[in-house]
């Protein structure tokens, strides 16, 4: 049986390259994958090892720095002091110990933007030793900062920037924008500074001063003098720094595991999400695989039926062909690895180029050989499944019969049924899930959308005669008897046609959703800002940090500005119910904000009331005119009246007070964001006021309305490039569907394309007839992947409206307009080579009979 | 119409030679042939296998080229024709009846016998297809698939289409050498009357004598050879001179 297996696959190999191919591509996908995240991960664990070197010990006070929120800023936090590194230093094991105060700190290029945002742009203070020296920032050129006006910056950034000792820079913390002078530059094999980011180095006091109190330290790492353990000196310093509430102490070795874990876990959730498209890649590859040995056992009907007159038995005909898929799979899996190794490391040296990723090795697990073949192997087999099975019922009689038709088509009765049962279940399912609506109608919609595109898979042979039969008279005016020949072939054999367009409706049908779900999201949003905010401007700090007091009030002395609030976000506790509140201007809260009330006034508002959304008013069950408890930040407690209620906004948030009923119950102002109105609007001249008012802050984002929804169109577009690259591959390997079923139906209709050429259909003709069907049968395949995308779309929409409110689904449909040409364009690309070889064919050849 | 200066040739060999091959592997299929297929007449072609009957006919027809010599339809000469011209003339100008694999098994038998006019894009004469289909006798038949029809009445939708263009000549390879002999009667008995009433051009090669027989004259092939002809020939007839022939210990 093997023998006879190897000899089927040698004498098939061109019929079997397309299958092969799909699951090289498959598997070099999953490989790739393996390979680049295992490879990425190494290196920055490799990178990781060496920078808890001089760190025996850590104390942490997580009370300290930029980490507090609103919520945290609690009075009993301990602090980490002067004092408290004396005592650490004064204990019998330890040889040094430094204390670190960190926080964000951003750079601004000549043009005023801020630089190395990408991994990170962080500030800490610069502790030097006794000679000067701070073992932990090797000065490259230049020395460390001593004064508040010097500060020193990290190598890469500065050979980036083309920065220099002696330069002045802006450098900004949390507030006005500072000049210093860089007084050196130090090295560093932080990753998060081989990533892209930069770190600016301050005197001790300037940092203590801009990033917790004079005199008080975010961590301090102690080192063990030499015979004392890690674990031993944990212990010492507990007995001075107990490890308990905001304080907390850590060995060395457990900062570089947890670091570790965290490096882990995130190439895990990568190497997840690409798994996820990999998968998907071998599952339209499914489709090609099945179809290919469906075709191949066609055409050796007779043969089997000879073996199995010869004596062979059902279970050894079936063995043979898995035992042909077997080998297929495996050779292909092969060539897979070896094509990801090579993608991994195109990808791991393409990241590495941009300076972004630390170097080294590739690495290639055991695991990852063994997963590659063996996902390789097993799809091909588990797709030659049934083709096998249709393979072992050939009887032996097949053998005698004279004509060589492939066995005719069994009624699809039984099939229909089926398809059509999983189909109706699937949309009931879906439709139960959105009715259901947020994370409980998840699983039904999930569970509804796979039973959707099962039942639509089965039944796409049905599907496949009256939609494509449909074209016929459109295809007969526009391209004559090639059209007509064309379509005819298309539906010929249904089952071929229906597994071939399936292949590609999967990518379309996942792309669709995307892009439909992307738009809904674009749109929503998009009207939501239009509609719900007044100002001009909103005006935040890079990377999310709150904004100062100060630059509030550079805002409003800003040229052409009428009208100022900060949205002030603490948390309360309404009626026993946590809720972040939005604490605005009453005096001008009008003129920026437009909430759509549904109940109440905007006049309720300013005289002290409370505005809240639709959802939290019934769960909290009040209505305009209710009192409710709230209990505030700082401890005291009070009652609010309810004076509006508006529907559920992502841009206003669950409940608005004014800033001067909230006055006196925070601790601490939170300014997410300063709305601004400007005579005249938005323009560049406003916007230029408000940059300069602020000194050229570089950490000052100022962004127009437009701005805000082009910032967060453009980040949903870059994600649906993204998710299209990624499932490109899926479309890739249903393109060589295509050209695999083109390129077996042109082979077994040869005496009849011989026959067409010899009545006198000439070469351009038969091409014609060979890509229209090639067109008709991808365009079907787009076709159904639109429809059932949107459909899915729309379902998912229904789900996600509970997490963005007001979600309608918009259809995008110069896009979907796309996509099915895009069907097109695949369907000729694919028929490029089939329909060459049918125009080539040797007439004579084709019809002799002898 | 047997005076042979009054007849006219719808195709005509000349010298035609056909070599398959080369070195060790030649084989010279045609050798020097020269042969005129008369307007209006029914011509068939003998010869035992391997003599040369389908080289002859295919050269003839523009299915295949020529080593040396002249093959012309009417006044065209092949040697020498592009593919687009041999398949336009083909096309216009040529009938084909196989003897397998003659019809798409996807069209109607109707869409089958206009397909040469729907790929020239020409609307048919529709007086004549009529007349044609009448003839045939398919005129019930007509939406049928080739699949629904026996293996005679497939033959017949062939023979249709290779009249309902109303070709300068048909060439009929072994029409009958797939069906049972009444079957084949038919068929040959309509070619005979579509040289007769329609004035059809037809040749044909069989290796049949009661076919050959239906036939206005019989040419015999041997070698690649023109050995023989035979006028208005009868199946014994051409039997008898079969036999000479093999008697001269030509089998192949
Ligand atoms: N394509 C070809 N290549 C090589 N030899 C060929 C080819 N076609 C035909 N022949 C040879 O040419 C000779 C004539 O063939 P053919 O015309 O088919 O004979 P017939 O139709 O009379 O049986 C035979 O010897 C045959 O082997
Ligand atoms: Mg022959």
């Amino acid at each position: 049986m093997f023998k006879t297996a190897l000899r089927n696959v040698l004498s098939h190999k061109g019929r079997l390259l397309m299958t092969m191919l799909a699951v090289v591509l498959g598997t070099a996908f999953v490989a790739g994958t393996l390979v680049f995240s295992d490879s990425v991960s190494t290196a920055l664990k490799n990178s990781l090892s060496h920078n808890y070197d001089n760190v025996s010990v850590r104390v942490e006070n997580s009370a300290a720095g930029e980490g507090r929120s609103a919520q945290d800023n609690n009075s009993d936090a301990k602090p980490l002091t002067d004092a408290t590194l004396r005592q650490i230093r004064a204990l019998p094991g330890t040889a040094s110990a430094v204390g670190t105060v960190e926080g964000f700190a951003g750079i601004s290029d000549a043009n005023g933007n801020l630089v190395g945002g990408r991994g990170g742009t962080q500030g800490a203070n610069f502790s030097p030793g006794a000679d000067g020296t701070d073992t932990r920032y090797p000065m490259a050129q230049g020395s460390g900062p001593t004064t508040s006006t010097q500060i020193a910056v990290d190598q890469r950034t500065a050979q980036k920037n083309g920065f220099k000792v002696g330069d002045t820079l802006r450098v900004a913390v949390n507030g006005p924008v500072m000049q210093l002078t860089v007084s050196g530059i130090f090295t560093s094999d932080d990753p998060a500074l081989s990533s892209g980011g930069s770190l600016v180095l301050f005197d001790t006091a300037t940092a203590q001063r801009l990033y917790t109190a004079p005199g008080q330290y975010g961590w301090i790492d102690a080192l063990a003098k030499p015979g004392t353990g890690q674990d031993a000196l944990e212990s010492q310093i507990g007995q001075v720094v107990p490890h308990s509430g905001n304080i907390t102490l850590h060995t060395g070795a457990s900062l570089t595991a947890d670091a570790k874990q965290m490096v882990e876990d995130d190439s895990k959730n990568m190497k997840t999400a690409l798994l996820f498209f990999a998968g998907v890649a071998l599952f339209v590859g499914i489709f090609l695989i099945s179809n290919t040995f469906t075709m191949l056992i066609a055409q050796r009907t007779r043969e089997l039926a000879l073996m199995r007159a010869l004596g062979a038995s059902r279970k050894q005909v079936r063995r043979s062909v898995l035992l042909e898929a077997l080998l297929v799979g495996l050779t292909a899996s092969l060539a897979g690895l070896g094509a990801g190794v090579g993608i991994g490391a195109a990808l791991k040296a393409w990241a590495g180029s941009s300076g972004n990723l630390p170097g080294g090795g590739l690495t290639v697990t055991p695991s990852t050989v063994l997963i590659t073949l063996l996902v390789g192997t097993v799809v091909t087999a588990l797709a030659a499944l049934f083709p096998a099975l249709r393979a072992s019922r050939v009887p032996p009689v097949a053998a005698m019969s004279s004509n060589d038709q492939p066995a005719s088509q069994k009624s699809l009765v039984v099939r229909n049924s089926i398809g059509l049962v999983l189909a109706g279940l699937g949309v009931g399912v879906v439709l139960l899930g959105v009715s259901q609506g947020g994370s409980a109608g998840r699983m039904p919609v999930a569970l509804g959308a796979l039973l959707v595109m099962l039942g639509v898979f089965v039944l796409t042979p049905l599907l496949s005669r009256p939609i494509i039969a449909a074209t016929g008279p459109l295809f007969r005016r526009l391209f004559g008897i090639s059209g007509t020949l064309a379509k005819q072939n298309a539906i010929r054999n249904p089952r071929r046609t229906a597994a071939t367009a399936s292949a590609l409706t999967i990518g379309v049908t996942l792309i669709t959703a995307l892009t439909v779900i992307g738009t809904s999201i674009s749109t929503t949003i998009t009207k939501q800002v239009t509609a719900n905010m007044k100002a001009d401007y909103a005006v935040s700090t890079q990377l999310g940090y709150p904004v100062s007091p100060q630059l509030l009030a550079q805002l409003k002395s800003a040229k052409g500005v009428t009208a100022v609030s900060a949205a002030d976000s603490q948390y309360v506790t309404v009626n026993g119910t946590d809720l972040s509140l939005n604490g605005y201007d009453a005096g001008s809260f009008d003129q920026l904000v437009a909430p759509d009330l549904t109940q109440g006034t905007l006049d309720a508002f300013k005289q002290g009331q409370l505005l809240i959304d639709a959802d939290h008013a019934k769960s909290l069950d009040a209505t305009v005119g209710s009192t409710v408890k709230v209990a505030y930040p700082n401890g005291t407690s009070g009652t609010l009246t309810v004076g509006g209620v508006y529907p559920k906004s992502d841009l206003l948030g669950p409940a608005l007070l004014s800033e001067q009923a909230l006055r006196g119950h925070t601790l601490a102002p939170y300014y997410n964001v300063v709305l601004v109105k400007t005579d005249g609007g938005a323009s560049s001249a406003n916007e230029q006021a408000l940059r300069d008012a602020t000194g050229l802050n570089p950490l000052v984002k100022v962004q127009s309305q437009q701005q805000m929804v082009d910032q967060f169109n453009s980040l949903i577009s870059m994600m649906l490039t993204i998710l299209y690259a990624l499932l490109g591959m899926a479309v890739l390997i249903a393109i060589l569907g295509v050209v695999n079923t083109l390129a077996m139906s042109v082979f077994e209709r040869k005496r009849e394309l011989g026959m067409l050429r010899a009545v006198g259909l000439d070469r351009r003709g038969v091409k014609r007839m060979v890509r229209l069907e090639s067109v008709v049968i991808a365009v079907f395949g787009a076709a159904m992947g639109v429809a059932i995308g949107t459909f899915l779309a729309w379902a998912a929409n229904g789900l996600l409206k509970s997490s963005l409110s007001g979600l309608t689904t918009a259809l995008p449909w110069g896009r979907l307009a796309l996509f099915i040409a895009l069907g097109a364009t695949v369907g000729l690309l694919a028929a490029l080579w089939p329909a060459r070889r049918a125009a080539r064919l040797d007439i004579l050849g084709a019809i002799k009979t002898d | 119409m047997t005076t042979t200066a009054l007849r006219t040739a719808a195709a005509r060999a000349s010298d035609l030679t056909k070599v398959y091959g080369s070195g060790d592997t030649r084989v010279t299929a045609l050798d020097h042939v020269s042969v005129d297929f008369y307007r209006g007449e029914f011509t068939a072609i003998m010869g035992p296998s391997g003599s040369g009957k389908s080289t002859l006919m295919h050269c003839m027809a523009g299915l295949d080229d020529v080593s040396s010599g002249s093959a012309r339809i009417g006044d065209i000469e092949l040697n020498g024709l592009k593919d687009k011209a041999l398949t336009k003339l083909r096309r216009d100008q040529i009938g084909f009846v196989f003897q397998a694999f003659n019809l798409l098994p996807t069209l109607t038998a109707l869409e089958n016998i206009t397909l040469p006019m729907d790929i020239a894009g020409r609307k048919p004469d529709k007086a004549w297809l009529d007349r044609v289909i009448a003839t045939v006798g398919l005129a019930d038949r007509l939406s049928h698939r080739p699949s629904q029809l026996s293996g005679g009445q497939q033959q017949r939708v062939a023979c249709a289409r290779a009249l309902a263009s109303r070709p300068e000549i048909i060439f009929a390879d072994e029409p009958t050498g797939n069906l049972d002999s009444r079957s084949g009667a038919e068929i040959l008995g309509f070619l005979r009357s579509s040289v007769r009433e329609l004035g059809q051009t037809i040749v044909m090669v069989t290796h049949d004598p009661v076919a050959a027989s239906y036939a206005d004259r019989v040419i015999f092939l041997a070698d690649g050879r023109i050995v023989d002809e035979l006028q208005a020939p009868s199946a014994d007839g051409v039997l008898d001179r079969m036999r000479r022939f093999d008697a001269k210990g030509r089998t192949s």
